[in-house]
């Protein structure tokens, strides 16, 4: 038992992330028990390391004053940034790397340097030509095109970046009701609403629809604008499995039987929500059984398609038509503007009452500034170009490049033997590292080596979860990919991320 | 007939006292004498112990049967998502066919624009229009990807430094979306268990934040500083725990619901007597109070370092996008990996973001324009001062003039009604652009609606001639009954 003084000087312990990992997710992302047990005692000493050098803080800092005035409680509490300190700002120059370039398929990262073990990190003017497999560019609008750059610039002397106002008051533009018309059309619905940032599209629209007294159910793995929607609505919110129909019947018949909690009453409405593709993983929902599913119990349907739309299908109109799903059965389909078509915003697509009803009350419509009108004709131009409306067949092209790149680049990511998650004909994919330390590793290798790729960990992904993750494009070229696998291969041995016997002969095809 | 009833009663009553007293009138039992009652009292006793001893009663639960549960979701029938559409929920806004200027084109006819909250005019300004044309050739037009991820262009660091450096404040963080910044700083400070002190007619943006927040909220009066003294008393008196949990103050410091701008001086003197933190929400003040439009601070004589954390949207006076918020290195670190609208979206784009750095260099080069634009505001408060039927509500510095029904009719929904005559028939009639409160059914304040009349530098004084003509032609048609 130690001394009780020495338990003065101990700070207060950080709050322990989740551990459990749900065994679908286990049995998808390959984790056996030791890799779990290694990760664990990686986190285990970078922890024990924290809690050392916070204790050594205490001490040196035991005389000096505190920057935090007498009488107030200290503005970020200590426990509740440790990870921040003590895990992040050690691997922190492998995130937000400045660009000094268009995100395009090779960019200009920007070199940056840190005097105090990577706490602060100063930029530096060099840059160095990179392979991008990291930003959300899926169909290549992320740089100049031909179509679609000299009309932004044409929207832009003729309406200013901004209208300064909300949509109600003087921020409607005639590209606006352009743009409104032609995304409804696009996805297959009656009519549409846009705004200007996905994040507050999701915040602000399920409040709007389900209110107290309803039940909001969401996939396990929904992104965080879902669950700031969700908990700002007031309904009462459920989880089910991630992609498991099945669960999510059960979950239904529960809740009807139960009711809402305290009065037993039953639900005004239920709410399911789900996305088109999860950007974590890289793949799929199961929509056909889970619209099958809430058809039969009368529950309303959410689907979040920022990262499918434009991306997956044979016209690019998303995941109801890579899955052969009637866009009538979704209720609702949102989406975003930042990933397949380089712009900026997000819209609703939906009945035309349910457009005119959120029209007269989101609050994003009422009180947010509308949507900047060359980003707009931006969104415009790009959904031309993959209608073939410009007259080219770009837009099939490019949307045959990024399928066939997608399914190469996976193939043989598995055939090296890395554990790779992702369906077939999705942009997305990751490579399992599990391990913390393998993280920085990787992302620097790869630098070093030109190559620009993105890491994630905890909170993103679950603890034990930790992955690289590749985001095609439709601008990258054949010997790009080539050039990335290669460096990726090197790297991957390097780091041991190679999980399976890689396959001997296509080996040798790549050299 | 009333003695009749009281003699049978009585009868009544003493023939129970024989029945009971009558066989054990001499029984004695341990040496006490049992009487009748003493029998009563008994079996009183014993019924109460033996109901005590069961187990209270709980309806037998049977699962249902999965039949059972087929029909009950058979019979359920779900709200719809959207109440029934009424004709007030299909009006449709006007659509603008160029720039949103102080002069616009609407359905192919020259409006004067007093809608939009183009404070320093600086929408259609060659120079800002440059700079983006440079940046779209450059960067293209979104940023694919957020902060942490190759999202990060050097244009936004140039930003956060330039406003940083024109705010006098070490640094700042700069958001994609204006109406996102405020939600998502507050609860990147705020948890559960903090107590947070906001005025009553904070926006939409500031209520979803403090929702998000689940801290604890108390509302003060509208700008009543009375009001926030006596709150704050109430909740720091003897209370010993308020010292360890983090406390705040949120005020907007233009409201836009109402136009009041809030005493900078009397807060921070609140704020450092009873310990409190400010959060300042600056969207309408920002490059229009101060003498060279740093702000409320500025325009109060406040060092900065007094207040906590500021956050403005940029799309006012700025005439770009996305919002920044600046204070201390602590706060604006923190934000970079616990703000759920920076970490979790996409990048302002690049070219907003060069637009935002090119306003503030004009601001900064061209004081004159907060002088043309106070004038422009004293100028239309002189031409509106006398309105039949309408009152001026707003600060004498606020360039939203806010105008009031000077004999409300008591309901939110036809006050409305009448404003939004009086703004139709002036668009239609006389060419002028003004616009009514807009209030969404999630909204939770209840200060009055009005109309906002949005004065920019780049309106000419026949512009302000117009408007206050205009405005006094149809208030006097529209609210004849009313006056």
């Amino acid at each position: 038992m130690p001394h009780p003084l020495l338990l003065l000087l101990l700070p207060p312990l950080p709050p322990i992330p989740p551990i459990a990992v749900p065994r679908e997710i286990r049995r998808m992302a390959r984790l056996t028990y030791l890799t779990a047990l290694t990760t664990l005692i990686g986190y285990g000493i970078f922890f024990a390391f924290g809690l050392l050098r916070d204790l050594f803080r205490k001490l040196f800092n035991w005389s000096k004053k505190s920057d935090d005035r007498k009488g107030y409680a200290p503005i970020c509490p200590a426990f509740e940034d440790f990870y921040t300190r003590r895990i992040y700002h050690r691997i922190q120059d492998c995130f937000g790397r400045p660009i000094a370039s268009a995100p395009d398929a090779w960019i200009d990262v920007v070199e940056r340097y840190s005097n105090n073990n990577n706490k602060t990190l100063h930029r530096t003017t060099q840059t160095t030509r990179c392979l991008n497999l990291g930003s959300y560019n899926y169909l290549g609008f992320a740089a100049g095109d031909e179509y679609c750059t000299p009309r932004v610039i044409e929207s832009l002397k003729k309406y200013s970046p901004t209208t300064c106002s909300t949509r109600v008051d003087a921020g409607t533009t005639m590209l606006h009701t352009e743009l409104e018309e032609l995304i409804a059309r696009f996805v297959g619905k009656p009519a549409a609403i846009t705004f200007g940032m996905g994040y507050v599209t999701n915040s602000s629209i399920i409040p709007a629809l389900v209110g107290e007294g309803g039940l909001i159910i969401s996939d396990s793995l929904n992104h965080n604008s879902i669950v700031n929607g969700a908990r700002a609505s007031g309904a009462t919110v459920l989880v089910f499995q991630h992609n498991s129909p099945s669960q999510l019947e059960e979950l239904l018949r529960e809740q009807m039987v139960k009711g809402q909690p305290g009065t037993g009453k039953p639900w005004k409405k239920i709410m399911v929500i789900l996305e088109g593709i999860y950007s974590m993983e890289g793949e799929f929902s199961k929509l056909p059984e889970i619209v099958v599913t809430c058809k039969k119990y009368k529950a309303y349907i959410y689907l979040d398609e920022a990262h499918s739309i434009g991306a997956v299908g044979k016209s690019g109109r998303g995941v109801c038509e890579l899955l052969g799903v009637d866009p009538a059965d979704v209720d609702i389909m949102m989406g975003t503007f930042t990933k397949s078509f380089g712009s900026c915003g997000g819209y609703i697509a939906a009945s035309e009452e349910i457009i005119q009803y959120l029209k007269y009350t989101c609050p994003a419509h009422l009180y947010a500034t509308s949507m900047s009108p060359p980003a707009v004709q931006q969104v415009l131009s790009a959904i031309k170009v993959v209608l073939a409306e410009d007259g080219s067949n770009r837009g099939a092209k490019k949307l045959a490049q990024i399928r066939e790149s997608s399914n190469f680049f996976r193939s043989e990511l598995k055939k090296m033997g890395f554990v790779v998650l992702g369906d077939n004909d999705s942009p997305i994919m990751s490579i399992m590292l599990y391990n913390l330390a393998k993280l920085p590793a990787f992302s620097r290798e790869c630098l070093r080596r030109n190559v620009a790729v993105v890491i994630v960990a905890y909170p993103a992904t679950p603890v034990l979860l930790a992955r690289a993750r590749i985001c095609i494009s439709a601008s990258h070229t054949r010997e790009d990919l080539i050039k990335g696998l290669k460096v990726i291969s090197e790297v991957g041995g390097l780091v041991g991320a190679k999980c399976f016997p890689a396959e001997p002969e296509k080996i040798q095809k790549l050299d | 007939m009333a003695t009749a009833v009281m003699n049978m009663t009585t009868a009544a009553l003493d023939w129970v006292s024989i029945a009971f007293d009558a066989p054990l009138a001499r029984a004695v039992v341990f040496g006490v004498h049992i009487d009748g009652h003493l029998v009563v009292e008994v079996l009183l006793i014993a019924v109460i112990l033996f109901q005590l001893t069961r187990k209270s009663y709980k309806p037998p639960k049977k699962p249902l049967t999965d039949k059972e549960i087929d029909d009950l979701c058979e019979e359920w029938i779900p709200e719809p998502l959207h109440p029934p559409i009424t004709e007030e929920m299909k009006a449709e806004p006007p659509t603008l066919e160029s720039a949103a200027g102080p002069h616009t084109v609407i359905d192919g006819k020259e409006v004067v624009n007093f809608a939009s909250a183009n404070y320093l005019g600086l929408i259609g300004d060659d120079k800002i229009i440059d700079s983006c044309v440079a940046s779209l050739e450059k960067y293209g037009v979104g940023s694919c990807g957020p902060r942490g991820f190759y999202g990060t262009i050097d244009v936004h660091l140039d930003c956060e430094r330039r406003i940083a450096e024109f705010m006098g404040t070490p640094d700042s963080i700069l958001y994609s979306y204006g109406i996102s910044t405020i939600f998502s700083v507050i609860p990147a400070f705020c948890k559960k268990g903090d107590i947070i002190v906001a005025d009553e007619g904070v926006h939409w943006g500031v209520q979803n934040g403090l929702y998000l927040s689940r801290s604890t909220v108390v509302y003060f009066k509208h700008n009543d500083m009375a009001s926030l003294e006596s709150t704050l008393e109430k909740l720091t008196h003897g209370n010993k725990q308020a010292e360890k949990i983090r406390r705040y103050i949120v005020v907007e410091a233009l409201y836009q619901n109402s136009g009041q701008i809030t005493p900078l001086n009397e807060i921070v003197r609140l704020k450092e007597k009873y310990r409190f933190r400010v959060i300042l929400e600056e969207s309408h003040s920002f490059g229009v109070l101060g003498n060279t439009g740093r702000g409320l601070a500025e325009h109060y004589g406040v060092p900065i370092e007094k207040i906590d954390i500021i956050t403005a949207s940029m799309g006012n006076a700025l005439a770009t996008d996305g919002g920044f918020c600046t204070g201390s290195a602590r706060v604006v670190d923190h934000q970079r990996l616990s703000s759920s609208g920076y970490v979790f979206s996409a990048s302002l784009p690049p070219y907003l973001a060069s637009a935002a750095i090119a306003a503030v260099d004009h601001l900064e080069d061209n004081p004159s324009f907060l002088t043309t634009l106070r004038s422009n505001i004293s100028l239309l408060r002189e031409g509106l001062s006398n309105l039949p039927g309408l009152t001026i509500a707003s600060d004498p510095l606020s360039p939203i003039v806010f105008l009031k029904l000077k004999k409300p009719t008591g309901s939110s929904k036809n006050d409305l009604e009448l404003l939004n005559k009086i703004t139709e028939r002036a668009l239609k009639e006389d060419s002028v652009f003004i616009v009514s409160t807009k209030r969404s059914v999630l909204d939770k304040c209840r200060l009055p609606v009005g109309i906002r009349v949005f004065v920019s530098a780049g309106h000419t004084a026949s512009d302000i001639k117009k408007v206050s003509d205009s405005l006094q032609r149809v208030a006097a048609l529209v609210l004849a009954e009313h006056i």
